[in-house]
């Protein structure tokens, strides 16, 4: 294959990585947020966190993949993101970090003092990357400022700018909506009920933020420059299928619902890196200084080397993740004998 | 303080503390699958204590690795986006592999194995913790190999138009001999960590004559298992040594502190520098010593670091290119000693099995050598990465060159106090667990949680 079409390759190989993550990870983030709130008693606070026990760290791996595929195929994106967001990576790591031992760590103590420490360090490190994550995509579609030496010159407070936060807050609702969507999907009895009471009173504040996100888009991002006043088909779907996860959540069909959700998250970062493509980090200092899959790309051999690599890997990875789903499809109960520390 | 030194701090801090907990997670892995094999096989309730005992502490050892593990894969854009540019191309590779290949395999079916037990077939449920051991050492082989390009680049070209190097044979780079030798030393080094940790925990009890049953056959294992890892730890050691000497002659004089060149060289066997670290005040040596190390001959030539300094001034311009050889000299000798006396522990150990454990008044204080592995692990990297500088890239790419030139001194020390602290407080979580169900023995870890209180209680009679 060519450089260029290489380059496009990974360019959408890397934003599938990335959805990927946002979709998975976008519900347990969720449900990490939902459980100090929809938790009550210590077993239904297990029962929420074995939701998403068996898959959490393999959906969090997504990020590592995201995060290699990026430096492997686009060091000087790489460098660039990951230097520029600096405070905001740490941050960023704190929270995920924070949740990652919550999750091992809450239930092999007993005293209820350090199993609530954990469960809102969970609830915490699930909202603080979704928040930065969004505020992170938001800043990447609309622009930072970047040097003639592909070097961000701003600093934790450039990022957020309106727009950014607008992109955090949407991230944070549209998640604790999936997130209880999947939680209505995968509890039982009263816990399903109360989820999907939950579902029921996100859905409202996330379509809120969503409108939002989508009409500021046009106020902040070169949308209508490069794209139109007519968005394109992605952004009209990604809207209708939250309005028709809205329609599932009301007709109690969870399972509808969870996929409508995810469907959204999905096409909304679909549309967003179209919107950047073929740039991935545009330069509000100077068009001219934007990072390009062609300027910020590996050799063509790299990228010829790495593509087979994921060719191969990538397939095999989502034969057992999707096994390791299908094995844990079971809902969770919070009956004693069947949870599972 | 100038940037690149705290990003050179946080760096340290970070990688020290993530190998920390990875040896053993790479060497408990293998331990506690033979165990689930032999609990499948046996069915016997001794069988099944023991792997959830063992495994319960390899679970919560597993979970420090990987949270601290997302920042080393973020660190290498967030601190050093100069090296990132210049070495992207080739280093990134080896890492999106690592995710790719080894992480989503361990992390996937860990879940499997924890979740699993009872709702998955036991078939799968066996494999599924093997597949963990091969996968957290598969990841152990790609890191080693990024690492190994770093102190012996292969495989690459400089591009002077994009200013940077390109790699142009994947091949070299996952054939690279120093990124082989350092993965066989670090994963035979992780299970003779494991094997002492193991050994350390079994005497506890067995010195207080609890669980015999349970602990007794473990510390058998362990003993056999950590003569055999320390031997190879030697040997593997010993080729990495004259590897070093080969590829890396500064490095090697550093760790010997070799000042002149030598034809035969003689051996320090102790020297005492000043407090720079590079200048001798005084030593005591042993001829033809080092040659025989370096090249198994008694009278080969052993450049010294000062002749080194002196051609490197001239090919690389003016600087410093002795590494800090306190450290390196130092370090050295810490982990040769503690490797030695590994070996020789673990032969007593086994030589002890002939009678009765519990009856040896000495066990009580085998819970001590658990630190022991730990003090070499943690020698060793600091010896082969400082003994690096100032490149970060031998011979390549320097440090000072590596470092993002857009953090200020404030985003350093807010990162650097933020991951000290936090990370205190992940160690004192983790300890505080691990003491807690170490002690408890092994009905604890069947049982969904224990109270510190009833752990103490268990740990009493």
């Amino acid at each position: 294959m060519s450089h260029e079409s290489l380059q496009t390759l990974w360019f959408v190989l890397i934003a599938v990585l990335w959805i990927g993550f946002y979709f998975l990870e976008g519900f347990d983030f969720g449900v990490g947020m939902l459980l100090p709130f929809l938790g009550r008693r210590d077993e239904e606070r297990r029962a929420i966190i074995n939701t998403v026990g068996p898959v959490w760290d393999g959906n969090e791996v997504w990020l590592l993949a995201a995060g290699g595929a990026t430096f492997a195929a686009f060091p000087h994106w790489y460098a660039t993101m990951f230097s520029g967001f600096y405070l905001a990576f740490f941050l960023l790591l704190v929270g995920l970090i924070l949740r990652g031992i919550s999750f091992e760590y809450r239930s092999k103590d007993a005293r209820p003092r350090w199993r609530h420490t954990f469960d809102w360090m969970i609830a915490v490190g699930s909202f603080l990357p979704a928040l930065l994550f969004g505020v992170a995509l938001a800043n990447l579609v609309q622009g930072l400022p970047i040097n003639k030496d592909m070097m961000f010159t701003g600093n934790l407070f450039t990022l957020l700018n309106p727009f950014g936060l607008i992109g955090g807050l949407t991230m944070v609702t549209v998640f604790l909506l999936h997130g209880a969507n999947f939680l209505t999907l995968k509890l039982e009895g009263d816990m399903r009920e109360r989820a999907r009471s939950y579902a029921k009173r996100l859905y409202i504040p996330a379509a809120i933020m969503v409108l939002v996100l989508a009409v500021t888009t046009y106020m902040f991002t070169d949308i209508t420059t490069k794209i139109g006043i007519d968005p394109g088909v992605t952004p009209v779907a990604s809207v209708a299928a939250l309005l028709v996860a809205i329609y599932f959540i009301n007709a109690k069909r969870e399972g509808w619902a969870f996929a409508s959700t995810g469907v959204h998250i999905v096409l909304t970062q679909v549309a967003f890196f179209t919107l950047m493509y073929p740039r991935v980090m545009i330069s509000s200092t100077h068009p001219a200084f934007s990072l390009t899959i062609q300027n910020a790309s590996s050799s063509q051999y790299t990228l010829g080397v790495m593509s087979i690599v994921a060719l191969v890997f990538v397939p095999v990875v989502l034969a057992y993740q999707g096994w390791t789903y299908y094995m844990f499809r079971k809902r969770i109960s919070t009956k004693k004998k069947s949870l599972i520390y | 303080m100038d940037p690149t030194v705290l990003s050179r701090w946080q760096f340290g801090l970070t990688t020290v503390y993530h190998f920390l907990f990875v040896p053993l997670t790479l060497g408990l892995g293998w331990f506690v699958a033979y165990l689930q094999s032999r609990y499948y096989r046996t069915r016997d309730e001794d069988d099944h204590k023991r792997v959830k005992f063992w495994g319960k502490l390899f679970l919560i050892n597993f979970a420090i690795g990987v949270v601290t593990g997302i920042v080393q894969e973020f660190q290498f854009g967030m601190n050093w986006s100069g090296y990132s540019r210049y070495v992207g191309d080739i280093f990134g590779a080896p890492l999106a592999i690592e995710a790719l290949m080894a992480f989503f395999l361990e992390s996937t079916f860990l879940g499997i194995w924890i979740f699993g037990e009872g709702r998955v077939p036991d078939k799968v449920h066996e494999a599924s913790i093997w597949v963990v051991a091969v996968a957290s050492n598969l990841s152990a082989l790609w890191i080693l190999l990024a690492n190994g390009w770093m102190q012996h680049p292969v495989g690459y070209v400089i591009n002077e138009a994009a200013g940077r190097a390109e790699l142009v044979d994947f091949f070299a780079l996952i054939t690279n001999s120093k990124g082989w030798i350092f993965f066989g030393h670090t994963i035979v080094a992780a299970l003779s960590t494991a094997s002492f940790f193991v050994l350390g925990i079994s005497a506890w009890h067995i010195a207080r004559r609890k669980h015999l049953s349970i602990f007794k056959p473990s510390f058998q294992v362990a003993a056999a298992a950590g003569l055999v890892a320390g031997i190879l730890v030697f040997f593997s050691g010993h080729t990495q040594g004259q590897e070093m000497y080969r590829i890396q002659p500064m490095k090697f004089a550093s760790v010997e502190a070799h000042w002149v060149t030598g034809e035969p060289a003689e051996y320090s066997l102790i020297t005492i520098g000043d407090l720079s670290g590079r200048r001798e005040v005084w030593s005591l040596r042993v001829p033809y010593v080092l040659s025989f190390l370096a090249c198994n001959n008694l009278d080969c030539e052993v450049r010294g670091v000062y002749a080194m300094q002196a051609e490197y001034e001239l090919r690389y311009g003016p600087g410093q290119y002795i590494p800090l050889m306190v450290v390196t000299y130092w370090t050295f000798r810490f982990m040769m000693t503690i490797g030695f006396g590994m070996i020789l522990l673990s032969a007593l150990f086994l030589h002890a099995l002939r009678k009765p454990l519990e009856n040896y008044r000495w066990m009580k204080w085998v819970p001590w050598v658990i630190v022991l592995p730990y003090i070499a692990n943690t020698s060793g990297w600091l010896l082969t990465e400082m003994g690096r500088q100032p490149w970060i890239v031998q011979e390549l790419l320097k440090v000072e060159q590596a470092v993002s030139p857009n953090l200020t001194v404030v985003d350093l020390w807010i990162s650097l106090i933020g991951f000290a602290l936090l990370y205190g407080a992940l160690a004192a979580a983790n300890f505080h667990l691990m003491r807690m169900y170490a002690l408890a023995g092994p009905e604890a870890a069947l049982q969904e949680s224990v109270e510190p209180s009833t752990a103490a209680i268990g740990a009493q009679n």
